[in-house]
């Protein structure tokens, strides 16, 4: 216990603890600037939107270790392999939620919106972007979760991360180091995946909540 | 290396760095293609085999563990908050974190053991999802017009309900085997064995050749294994494809 407890008053504690959640905000935000705008910019084809989704399958298939050391030719060791690996990993979940979220619209709403005078960036902004906001935040909460865990890998090429932690205590046979490790990760990833629950809901229009309770 | 202003976290990451230097000094060719063929049916084609075979015991286990949970849950909805929540909170557990759960707390041995319990308990959430999904999916009229023909429950369920519900619970299959080849890659380290083998020998013995081809292999297979059963998933569903025919 006392090994234990000792690990999170370590000096690189604190420094592996924020170098992980730095690597995985930086992740999900680039991730974000990214996907966003691509699903955007297929909106309106639907085969650009099918190429979409189908790269963002196969991007999800590589395994997160795979595409971590896959980057060592071309960023050596330490932190940015570990973030430019792990940004890639996280835009496949949000690429495939914004573009099948834009696109599953109605298109009885959206030749409303056209009927009422709207421009399409009006349209886009104002119909589209909030109704679909729902499955783009599931989306994004996929990607950070799977963002907050592939992080934890970093310790394999030299990013540190709290993933050391859970290496040192294999190494050292030490059951109280590997669990300090472990358990903050686990904890982190929970609280990634509660925050985005919470912004999921947040962000579902209040017609859209009025509208879902009403179907039950 | 801007080791002055940024010093290493840890001893590992020092390890790694004066291990790459020393690498990178030496400047030799980035693939030894001549121990690539020398071992190739010794040490590449065994992990990559023990890799499928990991992944192929553990979406079993899932898919006998899923099926009739799913079932349950699409029959008694009371349930379905509580399982999605249970196979919710292990699909949210890092895997690495997982698998040190696993040994340190449950007190596995390291082997195949925990790495196959950990992979079964990541398929779970979205089979028994899509278990339920597919079977909800199955219109109203056609489970009326089944007991209209006077099936049983039972024939309803294994004749009707559950052919009609396969696509979707293939495409759950699909998605929990891609996720469990890439997590597998990370269960080597907790002697799984597989093609994650290749990667951390390739790192701990300084060899770009061997994690490079455990890398290559292990994404090549998890993006066979997605367009495998994207096929199957098609081929489950000739309706719709008819449907898309005739429009």
């Amino acid at each position: 216990m006392q090994e234990f407890l000792q690990v999170f008053q370590r000096e690189d504690f604190i420094r592996n603890f924020i170098v992980h959640i730095e690597i995985s905000v930086l992740a999900v935000l680039f991730g974000v600037l990214v996907a966003i705008p691509v699903a955007i910019a297929v909106n309106r084809s639907d085969s650009a939107s099918t190429i979409a989704i189908n790269i963002g399958n196969l991007g999800r298939a590589i395994p997160s270790l795979a595409l971590l050391v896959l980057m060592f030719p071309f960023f050596g060791l330490g932190f940015d392999n570990a973030l430019f690996a792990v940004t890639l990993l996280g835009i496949p979940p949000i690429l495939i939620n914004a573009v099948v979220g834009l696109r599953q619209v109605n298109p009885q709403t959206l030749d409303a919106a056209k009927g009422m005078g709207l421009s399409g960036r009006q349209i886009l902004s104002g119909v589209q972007v909030p109704i679909a906001a729902p499955i783009i935040f599931a989306g994004i909460r996929t990607a950070a979760v799977q963002v907050v865990a592939s992080v934890t890998l970093g310790t394999f090429v030299g990013a540190g991360g709290l993933g050391d932690y859970i290496v040192e205590g294999f190494q050292r046979n030490s059951t109280e180091i590997a669990l300090a490790g472990a358990l903050s990760v686990a904890f982190l990833a929970l609280i990634t995946e509660i925050l985005f629950a919470g912004l999921e809901r947040g962000f579902t229009p209040k017609g859209l909540r009025i509208a879902a309770k009403r179907g039950k | 290396m801007d080791s002055a202003d940024d010093p290493p976290t840890s001893t590992l990451a020092l390890l790694f760095q004066s291990e790459f230097a020393s690498e990178e000094q030496q400047n030799q060719g980035f693939i030894d293609w001549g121990w690539l063929a020398d071992n190739f049916t010794e040490d590449v084609v065994p992990a990559f085999f023990q890799h499928i075979f990991l992944c192929f015991v553990s979406l079993g286990i899932a898919l006998v563990i899923a099926v009739p949970l799913g079932i349950l849950c699409a029959r008694y909805r009371a349930l379905y908050t509580p399982v999605t929540l249970i196979t919710g909170f292990f699909y949210t557990i890092p895997s690495f974190a997982m698998f040190t759960l696993l040994i340190f707390i449950v007190g596995f041995s390291v082997g195949k053991t925990p790495a196959i319990i950990a992979l079964v308990l990541y398929s779970l959430l979205v089979m028994v999802r899509n278990v339920v999904t597919g079977l909800d999916s199955v219109p109203p009229e056609t489970k009326d017009a089944a007991k209209g023909m006077g099936l049983t429950d039972r024939q309803i369920l294994f004749g009707v309900e559950l052919p009609l519900a396969l696509p979707v619970i293939v495409a759950g299959m699909r998605i929990a085997m891609v996720t469990v080849i890439g997590i597998a890659v990370i269960g080597a380290y907790i002697g799984a064995g597989g093609l994650g083998d290749l990667i951390f020998d390739g790192i701990t013995r300084d060899f770009p050749t061997l994690w490079f081809t455990g890398a290559v292999l292990s994404t090549l297979l998890a993006i066979g294994a997605d367009l495998v059963f994207v096929r199957i998933e098609r081929m489950l569903s000739p309706w719709s494809r008819r449907a898309r025919g005739a429009t």
